[in-house]
């Protein structure tokens, strides 16, 4: 199929168990919901922020998130609604921000690309390609300097690895051994081109080797390997052996940005679609949870909460006042407060 | 008092400060290198040790951006550009990031951090080692610029600039280092947007940055000798700018010299120019001038390069030049008053 996820994952399967495996089902199904929602309400034009959703990519940022404890940092791009969600913010706050209303996590100064939650440890999400990696590295800086035990973490996308950026952080992060963690959600797309027309060698990961860091593969669509990575990489990085990069091969299967499925570009997207929706993370990790003995009913309950969740969300942010026009300067500059 | 150069006020400031909060600590290249930063930073990390005093890779974005991640995890980074122009690498988080930050996250997050950024210039090096961008930056929401020219305002600017919790791009320029003045040994702060009168005079009001101070105080001695009083105010602050301290000024002396170190066009210079003329242009006797660079690269061969830098002497006649129009202007009213 997709040449540039040609390479098996490597990860031998972990052992999680059902309460955990729950857990990680509960936050996807979140994920999901939210965004397949999102996407109804950009063709209605109810949202008309640029939006890029995550949807088939919920267990990247589940398992990392999963994985880390509530004072680590994470920095993301502009598709970050899901790791917004698995790092446990509040999904009104989300959804206000993305209606541009003042009650938003950004206080409708940033819409779905500019996301934060400091109090949960989310430090910001900007849609500057590979922009947040080296920032990243700069709070896992601060981390070692003060000893406070925190990893970071930069989600990036495929495309985020052929910026300097990505470079000069690996780099730095191995060579001051920062607890700082690389998560690359390689989905083989950046925006519309592919990753065979962008790339000679499908081995982001090996990046990692180049610049004398691990450098693993997983398959980003195994919530199970995916924390089990992950917490293999913040076991070392909150012990003092440094930064690792983690590919997580997945696919995105919506388009770039908004609800459109994008089936006109690529190299036959359209087959790979197919291809990617019978991997879908959430029914892999909803099976498991089967086969271990978790009712129907159960599961359906979680389906339900995420669904009541999202529309409880919905009705905040229509609800919510917009920000006042006379606020318009505000906030360019920090003041601090007395 | 005692009296520092430039140079050690900066280094001075720098220690104070990595002395006094543990969250200060400088990242950039050559900071372990005399070659750099000249004595501005000396053997600083041998008094602070290698984790605060960090000397980075070829990685200006990285480094950077790091800095910006440190200080929005609490820290007060200093990064250190020993060439603006290489910073150019950094623009993206310098201007994306760290002059957004606060922003687009509706003021829940600040980015305390210093960019110190060093104007490197003369002595034939060149397009690629000499330019003055103060401008590009000024041009920037959310960022402040401050441009010391003296030895005080070295130290006291630096300090001010850590504890404002905003991006603040400090620009020095290596032809100061070895200036002297008075520096009180304790910890003081310059505040960020006051100018400072340097010479109180009446015919003219000459604004300068950075280096420019040295060659306007040169050129109210000329022009004192010619019989013009200048006022000389050093701007100190690029943005936020005094302007009332030079409103003030213009509406005593009706002619202004604004005299920048760096290229004409969209310019520090131009944006002053434009303010006073919005703002005080009923007491404006003269145009407003302005003493920058051309706008060509620096070249490297000698006589180029004489050619290119402004001195005093270009302030003494740009000043000449208001007095003279004023007189041209006055003689070709009384024709037109004469003529039928």
């Amino acid at each position: 199929m997709l040449q540039s996820h040609s390479v098996e994952a490597r990860t031998a399967r972990p052992t999680i168990d059902t309460p955990l495996l729950t857990t990680l089902f509960r936050s996807m199904m979140r994920i999901r919901a939210t965004e397949e929602t999102i996407a109804v309400l950009l063709d209605k034009n109810e949202i008309r922020c640029p939006t890029h959703l995550c949807t088939g990519q919920e267990a990247i940022a589940t398992g990392v998130c999963a994985a880390l404890r509530k004072d680590d940092y994470i920095f993301g791009g502009h598709r970050s609604h899901g790791h917004y969600l698995a790092k446990g913010c509040d999904l009104r706050a989300l959804m206000a921000e993305l209606y541009g209303k003042a009650t938003g996590c950004s206080r409708g100064r940033g819409g779905s690309m500019h996301l934060i939650a400091q109090e949960l440890g989310l430090l910001g999400t900007v849609p500057l390609v590979a922009a947040t990696i080296p920032i990243a590295v700069g709070s896992a800086l601060a981390s070692k300097l003060r000893r406070d035990s925190r990893v970071s973490v930069a989600f990036f996308g495929d495309g985020a690895t052929e910026e300097g950026h990505f470079h000069e952080s690996v780099n730095f992060a191995g060579l001051r051994q920062l607890p700082v963690i690389f998560i690359c959600e390689n989905n083989a797309y950046s925006s519309h081109m592919p990753i065979q027309e962008r790339r000679v060698k499908d081995n982001i990961y090996q990046t990692g080797a180049a610049h004398g860091i691990p450098g693993i593969c997983v398959d980003g669509n195994d919530v199970e390997v995916v924390y089990s990575a992950a917490a293999d990489a913040v076991g070392r990085a909150r012990n003092g052996f440094g930064p690792t990069l983690l590919e997580c091969r997945t696919y995105r299967w919506r388009g770039h940005v908004g609800s459109s499925m994008d089936l006109d570009v690529g190299v036959k997207r359209k087959d790979e679609l197919q291809h990617w929706l019978s991997k879908d993370p959430v029914a892999r990790a909803r099976t498991a949870l089967i086969s271990q003995g978790v009712s129907l009913e159960a599961l359906q309950e979680i389906e339900c909460e995420a669904g009541a969740e999202i529309e409880d969300a919905i009705q905040f942010a229509r609800n919510s006042a917009y920000p006042n026009p006379s606020q318009l300067l505000e906030h360019v500059f920090y003041a601090e407060r007395s | 008092m005692r009296t520092l150069t430039y140079a050690q006020a900066m280094r001075e400031g720098f220690a104070q400060l990595l002395a006094s909060d543990p969250r200060v600590f400088v990242i950039g290249q050559g900071v372990w290198s005399p070659w750099y930063a000249g004595s501005s930073l000396q053997d600083m990390e041998k008094e602070f040790g290698r984790d605060r005093v960090i000397d980075s890779p070829v990685s200006e974005n990285a480094t950077t951006a790091a800095a910006i991640g440190a200080a929005l995890a609490g820290m007060r980074p200093i990064v250190f550009h020993p060439r603006m122009d290489f910073m150019l690498l950094a623009v993206d988080p310098i201007v994306n990031q760290a002059a957004n930050w606060s922003y687009i996250f509706g003021g829940q997050a600040n980015v305390p951090l210093v960019i110190r950024a060093a104007i490197n210039r003369g002595g034939e090096q060149g397009a690629q080692h000499s330019q003055a961008l103060q401008a590009m930056f000024m041009h920037i929401p959310g960022l402040k610029v401050v441009m010391p020219a003296t030895p005080y305002d070295a130290k006291g600017l630096l300090i001010a600039a850590v504890n404002d919790g905003n991006p603040v791009m400090y620009i020095d320029d290596r032809w100061l280092y070895g200036e002297s003045g008075e520096v009180p040994e304790e910890m003081y702060k310059v505040p960020i947007g006051l100018a400072a009168i340097r010479r109180t005079g009446s015919d003219v009001t000459i604004v300068a940055t950075s280096h420019m101070n040295v060659r306007a105080m040169q050129a109210a001695v000329t022009l004192e000798s010619r019989g013009i009083d200048a006022e000389i105010i050093d701007l100190r602050s690029i943005k936020p700018w005094d302007s009332e301290c030079i409103f003030n000024s213009v509406r005593k002396t009706g002619r202004l010299v604004v005299a920048d170190s760096a290229w004409k066009t969209c310019g520090v210079a131009a944006e002053i120019a434009a303010t006073v003329t919005g703002e005080v242009f009923d007491y404006l006797r003269a145009p407003i001038s302005r003493v920058c660079l051309p706008d060509v690269p620096a070249p490297t061969s000698s006589p180029l390069e004489q050619a290119y830098y402004v001195g005093a002497n270009h302030i003494v006649s740009a000043v000449e030049e208001l007095l003279v129009r004023k007189e041209k202007a006055l003689a070709a009213h009384s024709r037109s008053l004469v003529s039928p």
